[in-house]
């Protein structure tokens, strides 16, 4: 087994070395920053499907909470809100939230007074409609202040990786409330619930122009470490000024990684792991053991939320701007399950490689493709059969069905991923 | 008489447009879900690929110069049905089966259902391109107006050709597939399976041809939904592939495995999203000469903003989780 993946870890680095050497080196280095970025989501994944056989499909919401976190905390205080009436206005519509929230839980508890059945529920329904009524009466005008006046809250001017840690935060945070609602369901049903969970995200998050500018887009972010424009000043000429800074930015993603990948093998090879193993694999007879399923895979998911938010922070922080409508199913969640499946889920290193090798293949099938046509329609073209229309869009879509073909030839001749799951037995 | 009219064709017409749309697309998934026991993802690009078959046999049947008084579409309809039902066929004997045969648990189906689409949706790109297309290229689109000036109301009653032909065609096909479940053999076997598939196999039922039976089914009726819906808009590569989770939010508040649950839980979210975005200040305005200065009625006054009408689906979709996991009629339970 360690064979077998040191094998495949080095060809893996042959991999990287041939990108390299025809794609430039500035080109992979920014690639593998964002590999080292998907394989934090890809870990995180990894916990949640692999360790809990939880199904989450909602990574892309967990990414984006990361990238709007990062954006608030670590962008440049905007004074004209601070100035205006903005704040003072968002109070007020926090303190209508709350109340609204007040008046549901109120009715939540009417059964007190005795009212119960039909009546209650109808109580309850007509809480939250009044609730979201007062709350939508404050909120809208203060978004449309924010927005003539100062055009967003800005940021709160911190310093970047306090902004990747508050990802981590609210990721937790929503993926408490998620889990709350959805993980008593079964797994088809936990799939669509939390595809919806992120697609409502990826609406508000999109539409909330007084917070994250919506489509409008928020740029530059800063770097937590120095920028290729600091190198320069300092005398360097471009290309390595280019090279030292994303290696600055790359070691300081390694350093997460690694703390968080010590972390979780540590957790996963003690007595909490096996307890996860138990209940993945017949969360009955664990329950009938005395374990509170419920509650670890809760667990469980907030902690792979955790890794998602960060990672989705980084990346945002990585290309300096947090554009909410770059993000895409396919392109954020789907991509990462293909990650986790091909690597192998259960298996940390395996969904580490599953991250970097799929994200490597995604990228290099766009310019594969588009050599692939451009003979293709070279040689149709002397013929006579007609050269191929617009090959750039075409072959840029080759990569959609590049993914679907390698997660559907996984599942059928691979099921166990390249690097399985190792199950130790004891005794 | 005015505002009653509005709300005609702002929510009647559009909603049931919608819903059977929506009903259309839930029927297929739940009868996949009864008879196989996995949320088939792939049923978007069953809808997008019949569609775009639909939007082929029509420009070729406009090349031969064939006329019809309804729009080419719909002429073409039952044969790109049929070969929506071959193509549903062909993906499950080339990805589903062997998974099948191998006894893959229901979540590794799933998982491989996303890699159809995946490959689907890129093939579709790769040969059409991302832009839009549409059925209207070569005809006109009929809009009728009926003039409403007899009941008092200066607006008429704007409702198109396919709309029309849309709602009578989805009626048709409910009925069919109603008289298919209850009367013949076949569909009773197919709900039997649904409801115990040991006991239907020992029972005598010959099991693989209900699951041939069932992607039949399924591939037409997308296929017929995806064709409809480029009708009634434009046809473009991800055209399912937005809907596909109000599609699943209409087969889950249905309750999954059942049929007729489908078809309501198409139409209650197809008009809780017309519903919920539609702007009650248009109708409630003759109020406004009865109501106090200070309570005057705002411009626009929807329950949400036009931008978050997808979302209404999956509100009323965790709503239903929460509260009622089986759906409105008992499906297959957590």
């Amino acid at each position: 087994m360690i064979r077998r993946s040191l094998t495949l870890f080095a060809g893996l680095f042959v991999l990287i070395l041939v990108i390299g050497w025809f794609m430039g080196v500035p080109f992979t280095s920014s690639r593998l920053v964002e590999a080292a970025a998907y394989s934090l989501i890809a870990m995180g994944l990894n916990i949640q499907w692999g360790y809990g056989g939880l199904f989450n499909f909602g990574i892309m919401g967990f990414m984006m909470l990361g990238g709007v976190a990062v954006t608030f905390i670590s962008y440049p205080v905007n004074p004209q809100f601070w100035g205006s009436d903005g704040p003072w206005m968002l109070g007020r519509a926090l303190i209508a939230f709350g109340a609204g929230a007040l008046l549901v839980i109120a009715a939540r508890q009417s059964h007190r007074i005795g009212i119960r059945g039909g009546w209650k529920m109808a109580l309850t329904v007509l809480a939250w409609f009044i609730g979201y009524c007062v709350y939508r009466s404050q909120i809208d005008p203060a978004a449309a202040y924010i927005e003539a006046n100062a055009g967003f809250v800005g940021g709160l001017g911190a310093h970047p990786v306090l902004g990747w840690l508050f990802g981590g935060v609210l990721a937790a945070g929503v993926a408490y409330i998620v889990g709350k609602i959805c993980l008593g369901l079964r797994t088809d049903y936990l799939a669509i619930a939390t595809i919806g969970i992120s697609e409502i995200i990826r609406a508000l998050v999109k539409n909330m122009d007084w917070l994250t500018r919506g489509t409008l887009t928020v740029s530059p972010i800063p770097w937590p470490t120095p920028l290729p424009q600091d190198y320069q000043a300092g005398g360097m000429d471009a290309q390595t000024a280019l090279l030292s800074a994303r290696g600055g930015f790359l070691l300081l993603v390694l350093v997460i990684f690694a703390v968080a990948m010590f972390l979780i093998s540590r957790a996963y090879a003690g007595p909490w792991g096996r307890m996860m193993r138990a209940i993945r694999d017949n969360h009955i007879s664990a329950a009938s053991m005395g374990k509170n399923v419920t509650a670890r895979q809760l667990e469980i998911f907030v902690f792979g939320s955790v890794l998602m938010g960060i990672g989705g922070a980084i990346l945002v922080s990585f290309v300096q701007i947090n554009d909410p409508s770059s993000y895409q199913p396919i392109n954020h969640t789907f991509l990462i399950w293909v990650m986790v499946i091909v690597g192998g889920a259960g298996n940390n290193w395996g969904a580490v490689f599953g991250a970097v090798l799929i994200w490597l293949v995604w990228i290099i099938s766009d310019p594969l493709a588009q050599l692939l046509f451009g003979t293709i329609s070279h040689w149709s073209g002397q013929i006579g059969w007609g050269e191929i229309p617009d090959i750039q869009s075409r072959a840029s879509q080759m990569r959609i069905f590049v993914l679907g073909a390698v997660i559907t030839i996984a599942l059928r001749f691979a099921p166990r991923g390249l690097i399985p799951e190792v199950v130790r037995r004891e005794g | 008489m005015t505002e009653l009219i509005f709300f005609i064709n702002q929510v009647v017409i559009a909603g049931a447009v919608l819903g059977s749309i929506y009903a259309l697309g839930a029927i297929g998934i739940t009868l996949i879900f009864g008879i196989l026991r996995f949320a088939h993802f792939a049923h978007s690009e069953l809808m997008t690929g019949g569609a775009f078959m639909a939007f082929l046999l029509a420009s070729l049947f406009a090349a031969w110069g064939v006329h019809a008084p309804i729009p080419m579409g719909f002429v073409v309809l039952p044969l790109a049905m049929v070969l929506g039902a071959i193509f549903a066929l062909g993906i499950d004997k080339g990805f589903y089966a062997p998974l099948r045969k191998r006894g893959a648990k229901p979540v590794t189906l799933l998982i491989a259902s996303i890699g159809v689409t995946l490959m689907i949706q890129g093939l579709i790109r790769l040969f059409f391109g991302s832009g839009s297309y549409s059925f209207f290229e070569n005809e006109p689109k009929d809009v009728f107006r009926f003039d409403m000036s007899a009941l008092g109301s200066t607006r008429p009653l704007v409702i198109t050709e396919p709309q029309i032909l849309m709602i009578v065609v989805t009626a048709i096909a409910v009925i069919a597939l109603h008289f298919f479940l209850t009367r013949s053999r076949l569909g009773k076997a197919m709900r039997a399976m649904a409801d115990n598939a040991d006991l239907a196999q020992v029972s005598g039922i010959n099991t693989a041809l209900v699951v041939r039976v069932t992607w039949i089914i399924a591939g037409a009726l997308a296929c017929m939904a995806g064709t409809m819906l480029a009708l009634d808009v434009t046809l473009k590569p991800d055209l399912a592939f937005n809907i596909i989770l109000p599609i699943f939010a209409a087969a889950i508040v249905g309750g999954l495995g059942q049929a007729y649950g489908a078809i309501a839980g198409g139409l209650l979210i197809g008009f809780a999203e017309t519903l919920a975005v539609f702007n009650w200040s248009m109708v409630l305005k003759p109020l406004n000469t009865v109501l106090p200065e200070w309570l005057q009625l705002p411009q626009t006054l929807a329950l949400v903003p036009t931008e978050y009408k997808l979302t209404v689906a999956f509100v009323i979709l965790v709503v239903t989780l929460l509260v009622r996991p089986t759906g409105i009629f008992k499906g297959a339970s957590s």
